[in-house]
């Protein structure tokens, strides 16, 4: 069973409140030293099999068409995953 | 004692339907209302429609036929329960396609809050929505300046005129890259800004945007909250009593009959 993880992450000039509110929680609980706090998104697609060019390159376009809103999201990263893991 | 009243729910519960309903020939038009699993206010935007005077239409998301409907309102709610992004999966629903496809063509569509959202992760408008920079839901009658009285859905209002209508969401606040926000205002694309409050941090007070050809609207507060004397804003005519959400529904009933 193949896995290929998708990554994305909120463009760096748009405003991220969910981000802010949990730096903000962090700070409360004492956790503190982080400069900043941004949340993403992690997809895992999971293909029966390896995993192929094909299903990567289709795994691509799901990340810009649907797993990601390119005006305000960035698609970090598309790649399959290093690690075997059965997909429960 | 009481008496049991039959009442037809196209009936006005309160007040009458004013100055609305009375466009000749608004009676053959119909206008369909999408509802999405987890829209919310499709029966309100349903009322305001009937109460304008036009038929109102429900349209199921997953039908792929307009049922040759003269327009389209996509309502308020929380479509996919507002999963991976607001709008972001109704936009694939089967009947997005035809709605897509008939609003390029020039047919008046009106998304309100969710619908707002589904018509810019549709790229019907451009701009994203995204969560309030307060982080709050935010429910309140609002404040609002109409900037542009030409659209479909505007026309009638006066530019300039100031309206209250209701305000309620999470992921309200606005945004678009600073070109796409310089292009919307040089074009008179804002049809509508937040007045003396910004509730949700939207780059430059916006609450509604166009598209080129002025048939495509979307706006984050509810004008079809506010379309009934009893159910509308508080106004200085009294609690409830304030319908300035009329126009909207009314304006598109003028578009449609002068085409």
């Amino acid at each position: 069973m193949g896995r290929i993880v998708v990554e994305v992450m909120p463009k760096p000039e748009i405003l991220d409140p969910q981000g802010k509110a949990i730096g903000t929680s962090l700070e409360r609980m004492g956790l503190t030293g982080f400069s900043a706090v941004r949340q993403g998104k992690l997809f895992h697609l999971s293909v029966d099999g390896d995993v192929t060019e094909e299903a990567l390159a289709t795994a691509r376009e799901a990340a810009t068409s649907l797993l990601s809103n390119p005006v305000i999201e960035d698609v970090v990263s598309v790649r399959a995953a290093d690690d075997q893991v059965d997909d429960r | 004692m009481s008496a049991r009243v039959a009442m037809d729910t196209a009936t006005p519960l309160v007040g009458g339907t004013g100055e609305t309903g009375t466009i000749p020939g608004a009676q053959e038009l119909t206008i369909g209302v999408v509802q999405f699993p987890g829209s919310l206010d499709e029966r309100d935007a349903m009322r305001a429609v009937t109460l304008s005077g036009a038929q109102a239409v429900a349209l199921w998301h997953g039908s792929e036929s307009l049922f040759g409907v003269d327009a389209v309102i996509l309502p308020g709610g929380f479509s996919y329960g507002d999963y991976l992004r607001c709008g972001a999966i109704a936009r694939f629903a089967p009947l997005m396609t035809a709605v897509v496809d008939a609003a390029k063509g020039g047919m008046p569509v009106l998304g309100i809050c969710n619908g707002f959202q589904v018509l810019c992760e549709s790229h019907l408008l451009p701009g994203a929505l995204i969560r309030n920079d307060h982080q709050k839901f935010v429910c309140r009658d609002q404040d609002l300046v109409i900037e542009n009285a030409e659209t479909a859905w505007t026309r009638d209002f006066a530019a300039g005129q100031t309206i209250t209508i209701p305000l309620k969401n999470g992921e309200g606040g606005f945004v678009a890259d600073t070109p796409t926000l310089d292009r919307l205002e040089g074009e008179g694309r804002v049809i509508a800004r937040y007045h003396e409050l910004n509730p949700n941090g939207s780059q430059r007070d916006i609450a509604g945007i166009t598209n080129e050809a002025g048939n495509v609207v979307g706006l984050m507060p509810h004008p079809e909250h506010a379309v009934e004397a009893g159910f509308g804003t508080d106004s200085a005519l009294g609690m409830r009593a304030g319908v300035d959400g009329q126009p909207f529904f009314t304006s598109v009933l003028t578009s449609l009959l002068q085409k």
